[in-house]
């Protein structure tokens, strides 16, 4: 009797702790799903043309502009518009309704140069990381047994472990303090210290996945082993480390907190690069903060323009990973 | 002897063939050591940049109770960045309390209980959750998280055993504050804590299932027993990891946590953490000691991410080798 209580208590205990990892499991998806269905759903809603193909508005302008009448009130009078309820109720000091709406209307103006920023700044600062990350990971690969392999690797696991805002504290003082400017490029190199891990550690994982015996026959036909490397190994694992390098560009695109030290923003179409740049993470923080509800929507939409390409370029990375996986095989 | 004719004969004239194996060396390995040096220098070059504030200050840069950057007639400025690490220590402290047994049991299920066809796309949404940008989460943190938490917890909470319990008083203004950064942060972690534990289970050698399940034990008993404790190491290390990324947050927390440098008890009052002081301040610092203090607080910051992944990566090397050894 007492065996088959004890036996009952631990089939008891066996089934609520299956279960609860299964809550556990849903804890994270719920998250997720409510996380990516706002983005999705909101930051759909906030898209139009004119997202796309304009740049920062301030919101009496536009308001101006794209009614053809005069600016509600002076956009250089800072006081200008306080006390005008921003839900679009009717003002309490008499004026109309429509000056109004220029607080509580939609979104004006739109993202184009915070996306331009972004592919300008993130492009450059993958193209610093490249011939670091590709070489370091091949370095790890081919010299795999070596002792300074080992701190190399950790080193790389520093990089990647460490905050971003480190990377922007480091290049801030490096780059922005000694030239008196905000720029382009110094976002770039802080953007490379981020990306240097995430390249160097694919290319060090796809290049082991190059079956040894590949290496075995290009030995065995005499070629030297830089030779074998270029020819042979590194053109049989370049479809995975093309995915590390998208890999890289996403997380770079959404990086935010070195930029806010190094880049600064901007609100016009810039493509000098030795001077502050918009940029897309940028544009969301600030829009965030913004007391516009028309401004927060516009960060709804940067955060699903940045949303999107880290779902896309995670998707086709697991896609073409999971192909060469099997080949290999 | 013949090895050599032959290389000759393959390599016939292009002497370039045959000596280009030493630039090559030398190329990776520096390049290599580029990554080295980078860690070096940051270290260096945030070390001596700190230097000012650390000589005038000492440790007070990082424990001292006032942060006053502003030149007055009347007060001069002084840097303490408690507040700060304060709010890095318990909003991390919030969640990894969360985060950490979630992850466990999301591990546990991903590698021991959930039906393969199942754990691909499982395990691919949960370090989909890793990718997400970090201002991301701001975003959704500010515009639908705290508005939905205050309602439903931070209010209700803090007006009934709010009168208690000082680390959960009210009043409850806008809902920014370590609270619903943490949970916040711990959503962030969640993923990378996960996969990891994941993986090191995985590692764990069947023998150890099945010998356990030979003498008689339930399946939860088994994982509790015989697998959880073979990897407690790599999960230990791979809590650590999660803590590490919760420590260093910068975006989510700058938008959630309220950026307030007073002091307050309740987990509810908005406070500010150090890599969000860092962010907000940095850019415009008004002298450079107040330049130097908030390098120091970076720095202090990088330091312990560094101990935190040396540390972490030992558990998991640790784990890894033991199981290797216990494979062969």
């Amino acid at each position: 009797m007492n065996t088959t209580n004890n036996y009952r208590w631990r089939k008891f205990v066996d089934q609520i702790m299956r279960g609860s990892t299964i809550v556990a499991t849903g804890c994270a998806v719920i998250p997720l799903i409510a996380i990516i269905g706002y983005v999705l759903t909101l930051g759909a809603s906030a898209l139009s043309v004119q997202f796309f193909t304009d740049v920062y508005q301030p919101p009496n302008m536009a308001k101006a502009a794209t009614d053809g009448t005069t600016p509600a009130f002076d956009p250089n009078d800072p006081f200008a518009g306080i006390g005008i309820p921003t839900d679009g109720s009717a003002p309490a000091d008499g004026s109309t309704p429509a000056e109004a709406s220029v607080y509580a209307g939609g979104p004006v103006g739109g993202v184009l140069h915070g996306i331009i920023g972004t592919l300008i700044i993130t492009g450059m600062g993958l193209l610093f990381a490249l011939p670091i990350g590709v070489f370091a990971g091949i370095y790890l690969s081919e010299f795999r047994n070596e002792r300074y392999s080992t701190i190399v690797r950790f080193c790389c696991d520093v990089l990647s472990g460490s905050p971003s805002i480190v990377a922007g504290v480091v290049i801030y003082v490096l780059v922005v303090i000694r030239n008196k400017e905000f720029s382009a490029v110094a976002g770039s190199l802080a953007l490379m210290i981020l990306m240097i891990p995430i390249v160097t550690r694919t290319t060090e994982e796809m290049l082991k996945l190059v079956p040894e015996s590949m290496r075995e026959a290009a030995r065995g036909l005499g070629a030297p082993t830089w030779y074998s490397t270029f020819t042979v190994i590194i053109p049989a694992a370049l479809p995975g480390i093309v995915t590390g390098v998208m890999l890289a560009f996403a997380r770079g695109a959404g990086e935010t907190a070195p930029l806010i030290l190094t880049v600064l923003g901007s609100n016009v179409i810039s493509t000098d690069l030795f001077a502050p740049m918009a940029s897309l993470p940028l544009l969301a923080y600030r829009y965030t903060e913004s007391p516009y509800p028309g401004e927060n929507t516009l960060a709804w939409g940067s955060a699903f323009v940045l949303m999107m390409l880290v779902l896309i370029m995670n998707i086709l990375v697991r896609v073409a990973t999971r192909s060469r996986a099997g080949a290999n095989r | 002897m013949a090895k050599q004719q032959h290389a000759e004969s393959w390599s016939n004239g292009k002497s370039v063939l045959r000596h280009g194996d030493v630039p090559f060396r030398v190329g990776t390995v520096v390049l290599a050591s580029c990554v080295v040096g980078l860690v070096i220098a940051m270290g260096a070059i945030m070390f001596v940049s700190s230097s000012e504030a650390r000589n005038a200050f000492g440790w007070d840069v990082l424990f001292g109770q006032v942060w006053n950057p502003v030149v007055t007639d009347v007060a001069q400025p002084t840097f303490g960045a408690w507040p700060s690490v304060r709010g890095t220590l318990l909003s991390s402290l919030v969640a990894i309390v969360i985060a950490a047994p979630l992850a466990l049991g999301i591990g546990i299920f991903l590698a021991e209980l959930c039906p393969p066809q199942l754990s691909t796309p499982l395990s691919f949404l949960v370090e989909l959750l890793a990718a997400i940008p970090s201002v991301i989460y701001g975003v959704w943190g500010v515009f639908v998280f705290v508005p939905f938490f205050n309602e439903v917890f931070s209010k209700p909470v803090s007006e009934t055993v709010g009168d208690y319990i000082p680390w959960l008083a009210g009043p409850v203004a806008t809902g920014r504050g370590i609270m619903v950064t943490g949970i916040v942060m711990a959503i962030m972690i969640l993923p990378t804590i996960a996969s990891l534990t994941r993986d090191v289970l995985r590692l764990v050698p069947n023998t150890q299932r099945e010998a356990m399940l030979a003498v008689g034990a339930t399946r939860w008993e088994t994982i509790w027993l015989a697998v959880v404790p073979y990897a407690r190491a790599g999960v230990i290390g791979a809590v650590m990891l999660g803590l590490g990324r919760a420590l260093g947050e910068t975006m989510a927390a700058t938008l959630l946590i309220g950026n307030s440098q007073r002091i307050s008890e309740s987990l509810f009052a908005p406070a500010t953490t150090a890599a969000s002081l860092v962010a907000n301040e940095l850019t415009n610092s008004v002298s450079s000691l107040h330049e130097s203090a908030l390098i120091t607080v970076a720095f202090a910051l990088f330091g312990i991410t560094l101990a935190l992944n040396l540390g972490a990566r030992l558990m998991i090397w640790y784990v890894d080798r033991g199981m290797a050894g216990g494979r062969s």
